[in-house]
């Protein structure tokens, strides 16, 4: 893209990018160490993620401001308009990320006992998960790929199902024996955090194709998570 | 390469939605237009839509405003000034031999720049247009004339008490607004207005913008604005002018948005060279 004449114009939008880069390398690594501290029971890790939240909420207000300030100033039209309000809903989901892994690594403490094998195997894949949708999207919005936000879009399904199957191991566990209750209630918190934090990804890669395509995307969302239909069935 | 619109040969996108259902007032079939030696308006065609705002935008020397002037026939005045192609009002030509021009702009009406009543009173001004075109029967049918007129240009309340002071001593505003009632009184079909805010403040602006949405219910109404917000925020089909070509025609909330020509991109965002 061409610069603005004015150049100042310019360094405000760079400045909001520059700030959002910022915001999703902080919200990448808060989202890995969430998912270790849970997996490796390390309270050290999980108090420094809850504690580091605060400058996501930080950055994102602001991001907030700073495009308030460019709209008032330059009456941002187009591309620019689209980049701006970009800006601000991409923020805002990243910032979303930033709590959902909070409030992943707060569970850390009410986990006393190690995790069942199996069960850590499945949160740490949709963990890394989690992760990489979260890296590609903020790679896709950096290097305006369509095709990688796309891919993005697209791959939620498989976290869904990941989630949808740990959700049914969960169960199992608890009605096994009540004394399960207790932890498998804190993961399945955890990973509901993880299909979050995958929605939000999802968010992301649909502002990637409204700044570029200028056209909010068609289709509806591939949706996979059916736990909000799911039973335990007592046989 | 695009298709082309059969009737406008311009390149055939989406046609705006504004024109869903709107009757073509004026539309214009591969004019140029020469100042001389100068190629100022190359191979245009356009369709503008009755009901509602069309808005020129372009950089300066684009074309806009003679191809404004051609819709009138002021480009006739100039010396040395040719035009090939049609320009059709109702379908048709107003450069049809047995056009009588006067005529012509009693329909297709004009509002400059600045802002320019005669030195007569208020109520000589608008009056002056029904008068030379003999349309009021007697003196109470012109009083209620101008009345109306003053009353749809929004300035009657302002000057009802000083119907027969100068012109010239109102505000620049008020001026302008006298200017679009002394274009109204003779019952246009379209209204032409060259830059029609850029000698007023703000509020001025927002009192004929407020205007101007309103005549746009009765009226054809193309506009000529260096202000892109002034384009966003008044007309509903927005035409981008470049170095005499017309290079994009579309409704103003996707122009504004989402602009198909990398031009057009370019100019309403701030980034032409």
């Amino acid at each position: 893209m061409t610069d603005h004449i004015a150049k100042a114009y310019d360094s405000d939008i760079l400045t909001l990018k520059t700030m959002l880069a910022e915001m999703g390398g902080l919200a990448e690594e808060q989202l890995n160490n969430a998912i270790t501290a849970l997996s490796k029971r390390d309270v050290v890790l999980a108090d420094q993620v809850i504690s580091r939240d605060d400058k996501l909420d930080k950055l994102e207000r602001e991001i907030e401001e700073k495009a308030i300030l460019t709209i008032a100033k330059r009456q941002p039209v187009a591309l620019d308009l689209r980049e701006i309000m970009v800006a601000i809903r991409v923020s805002s989901d990243i910032e979303r990320i930033g709590d959902l892994a909070k409030n992943t690594a707060k569970r850390t403490h009410a986990i006393s006992e190690a995790l069942p094998r199996r069960l850590a195997t499945g949160l740490a894949r949709m963990g890394s998960m989690a992760q990489a949708q979260l890296k590609n999207v903020l790679d896709a919005y950096g290097l305006k790929d369509i095709d990688k936000a796309m891919q993005v879009w697209r791959a939620d399904e498989d976290l869904d199902s990941l989630y949808n199957s740990i959700f049914r191991e969960l169960l199992t566990y608890m009605m096994e024996d009540p004394r399960n209750i207790s932890l498998c209630t804190h993961l399945l918190f955890g990973a509901k955090n993880l299909e979050r934090i995958g929605d939000h990804t999802t968010n992301i890669a649909e502002n990637i194709h409204y700044l570029i395509h200028g056209k909010t995307i068609g289709e509806g969302r591939p949706k996979n998570d059916v736990t909000s239909m799911m039973t335990a069935e007592v046989k | 390469m695009d298709q082309l619109n059969p009737m406008t040969e311009t390149p055939m996108l989406t046609k705006p939605r504004i024109m869903a259902n709107r009757e073509v007032r004026i539309s214009a079939r591969k004019v140029d237009i020469y100042y001389g030696e100068k190629h100022a308006i190359k191979g245009l065609s356009v369709e503008i839509p009755d009901r509602a705002v069309s808005a020129f935008i372009g950089p300066s020397g684009c074309g806009k405003s003679t191809f404004l002037r051609a819709i009138n026939r002021m480009n006739d005045t100039i010396p040395g000034c040719r035009m090939t192609g049609e320009v059709l009002l109702d379908n048709k030509s107003i450069y049809a031999a047995d056009v009588d021009v006067v005529q012509l702009r009693s329909h297709v009406g004009m509002v400059f720049q600045k802002p320019n009543p005669f030195p007569k009173s208020i109520f000589e001004n608008v009056a002056y247009g029904p008068r030379i075109h003999g349309l009021a029967k007697n003196k109470t049918d012109l009083e209620e004339m101008v009345v109306a007129s003053l009353k749809k240009a929004g300035l009657f309340e302002e000057v009802k008490d000083r119907l027969h002071a100068s012109g010239t001593g109102l505000s620049g505003g008020q001026q302008q607004r006298l200017c679009i009632a002394r274009a109204i009184a003779v019952n246009p079909e379209v209204i032409l207005m060259d830059e029609p805010c850029s000698a007023l403040d703000p509020i001025a602006t927002a009192r004929i913008e407020e205007l101007i949405d309103e005549l746009r219910q009765n009226y054809c109404i193309i506009i000529v604005t260096h202000s892109m917000q002034q384009a966003a925020r008044v007309s509903q089909l927005t035409a981008f002018f470049h170095l005499g070509t017309l290079v994009e025609t579309g409704d103003t909330d996707e122009m504004f948005t989402n602009p198909r020509d990398k031009r057009t991109q370019d100019y309403i965002t701030g980034r032409f060279g």
